[in-house]
């Protein structure tokens, strides 16, 4: 393997580790300003944030590819849809985690009765939901093809649960209900320096997880499928002049 | 599979606004035969009411507008939920066969639009009659409400769609519907809190264009997806 192969299909992976350790690492150690309440509990900031962004757009990720299992389908889109869609979901976790450790230290209580908090429990619920829809039907081709439907009729319901619901009453999320925004504790755009890198790291890093899960799956089903002489695609055809 | 929809000629349309009404019909049919399925949901709504009346003391004008929206959610999921999940595998392929999937799914949601409103008008008066009526603006309520029916059979039709596919449907078709009918639930809460206010009607424009547009995208994905989802 030459070194220019390697680094064309490496990169973005050394990327993510370098972004994620400057994260860790810059994300501990750099002066943050010092605000009442919350203190240095604005560094949740680098994990917390991240984690929805990232979310949204694993979940974005997974819906573009059951679009494209519909238009052609190839067994190996919805496997790779489901992948992002389950990485969305452990984002959307440990976002909620995060989030509640922030809340009992800045707001007093885990669960604080705030639309946002709501909104992304409520996410959690329906993409919960998908998965028991999923894994309700053992047919391989119809699994892939409702699951499919389901997480684009699923992510254009998550989109304004997310952004609708929170803005219907107050929040104490900042920027909502008089409550200053990202800009306000913004101080110096210091944090600026270490929150976009860490929102493209987890990003990348969601990404990888993607590619070992869905390569997993994707081997798996080779390897069960080679049993029975068939490839992957077109099962049903290929049995049907089989037998 | 592609856009069939926009490309229909004259004659297919006639064909198609033909075929919207015999499978209106039909359903409307076997409501007929199967009266006790209909007057079973109105049972349920009447009990669920009167449990309401000897488990509370006494209602507070808002917590009676949520109680109606939830008694309602839960009557609509039952009476939508058995939409697609009702006829037999035979028979959705007979009915395939004969007409287009934007024809089946246009007239399951036209149907089940006027079971929801019927639903919600009786439901309302049950309601009302024996929970008593806070109301100070009953004729814009009755627009929220028409409104509600419309959201909760547009949402539900799809849902009922896409659980009928499923294995254990009657289980999936609540997990799938309650989370998505959040966001019109909280709306419409807050829409109907308007008629709870005296003096002029304040207009919340907003909201309503909010509770719509969900619609509208609901109607647009039924339209997009439906096809690719009744091949069995």
């Amino acid at each position: 393997m030459n070194t220019n192969n390697w680094m064309r299909k490496w990169w973005w992976k050394v990327l993510a580790i370098m972004l994620m350790l400057f994260t860790i690492v810059i994300g501990m150690m750099a002066t943050v300003p010092a605000l009442p309440i919350l203190h240095e509990t604005i560094r949740n900031l680098y994990y917390h944030v991240p984690m929805w962004f990232g979310m949204t757009l694993m979940l974005l990720f997974g819906m573009i590819f059951s679009i494209k299992f519909l238009r052609n389908s190839r067994m190996e889109d919805d496997i790779i849809a489901a992948s992002f869609t389950k990485v969305g979901l452990l984002f959307g976790c440990c976002g909620i985690t995060t989030g509640m450790i922030w809340a009992q230290s800045t707001w007093g209580v885990f669960w604080n009765n705030d639309p946002k908090e709501n909104a992304a429990a409520v996410g959690l619920l329906l993409y919960f939901a998908y998965f028991v829809l999923r894994n309700s039907m053992d047919d391989m081709d119809k699994r892939a093809r409702v699951s499919a439907v389901a997480n684009i009729i699923f992510y254009f319901t998550f989109i304004p649960i997310i952004f609708i619901v929170p803005r219907l009453t107050d929040s104490l999320h900042p920027g909502n209900g008089g409550n200053p925004g990202f800009n306000a504790y913004d101080l110096d755009s210091n944090m600026r320096m270490v929150f976009y890198p860490a929102v493209i790291g987890w990003t990348l890093f969601g990404t990888w997880i993607t590619t070992v899960i869905s390569r997993t799956e994707i081997v798996n089903r080779e390897l069960h499928f080679s049993m029975n002489n068939i490839s992957m695609n077109n099962s049903s055809k290929q049995l049907d002049s089989k037998f | 599979m592609y856009p069939q929809f926009i490309k229909l000629t004259f004659a297919a349309r006639m064909n198609f606004s033909k075929s919207i009404w015999f499978l209106i019909k039909k359903d409307l049919l076997i409501e007929w035969r199967q009266r006790y399925a209909f007057n079973g949901i109105i049972l349920y709504l009447a009990s669920v009411v009167f449990l309401i009346y000897v488990s509370f003391m006494e209602l507070k004008p808002e917590m009676w507008l949520t109680l109606f929206w939830i008694v309602m959610l839960f009557t609509s999921v039952n009476a939508v939920a058995k939409s697609f999940l009702q006829e037999g595998r035979a028979r959705w392929l007979y009915y395939y066969s004969i007409a287009s999937p934007y024809a089946i799914i246009v007239a399951k949601m036209i149907y089940n639009l006027s079971l929801m409103l019927i639903l919600c008008i009786i439901g309302l008066i049950i309601y009302s009659v024996v929970l008593g009526n806070p109301l100070l603006h009953p004729y814009y309520f009755l627009l929220v409400v028409i409104l509600g029916s419309f959201s909760f059979s547009l949402t539900f039709t799809l849902m009922s769609a896409l659980a009928s596919k499923a294995g254990n449907s009657a289980m999936i078709m609540p997990i799938l519907s309650f989370p998505i009918v959040v966001p019109i639930l909280l709306l419409l809460v807050k829409l109907s809190r308007e008629a709870l206010y005296g003096g002029i009607l304040e207009w919340p424009l907003k909201d309503f264009a909010l509770l719509i547009s969900l619609d509208a995208v609901m109607l647009v994905m039924a339209m997009l997806l439906f096809p690719f989802l009744w091949r069995d």
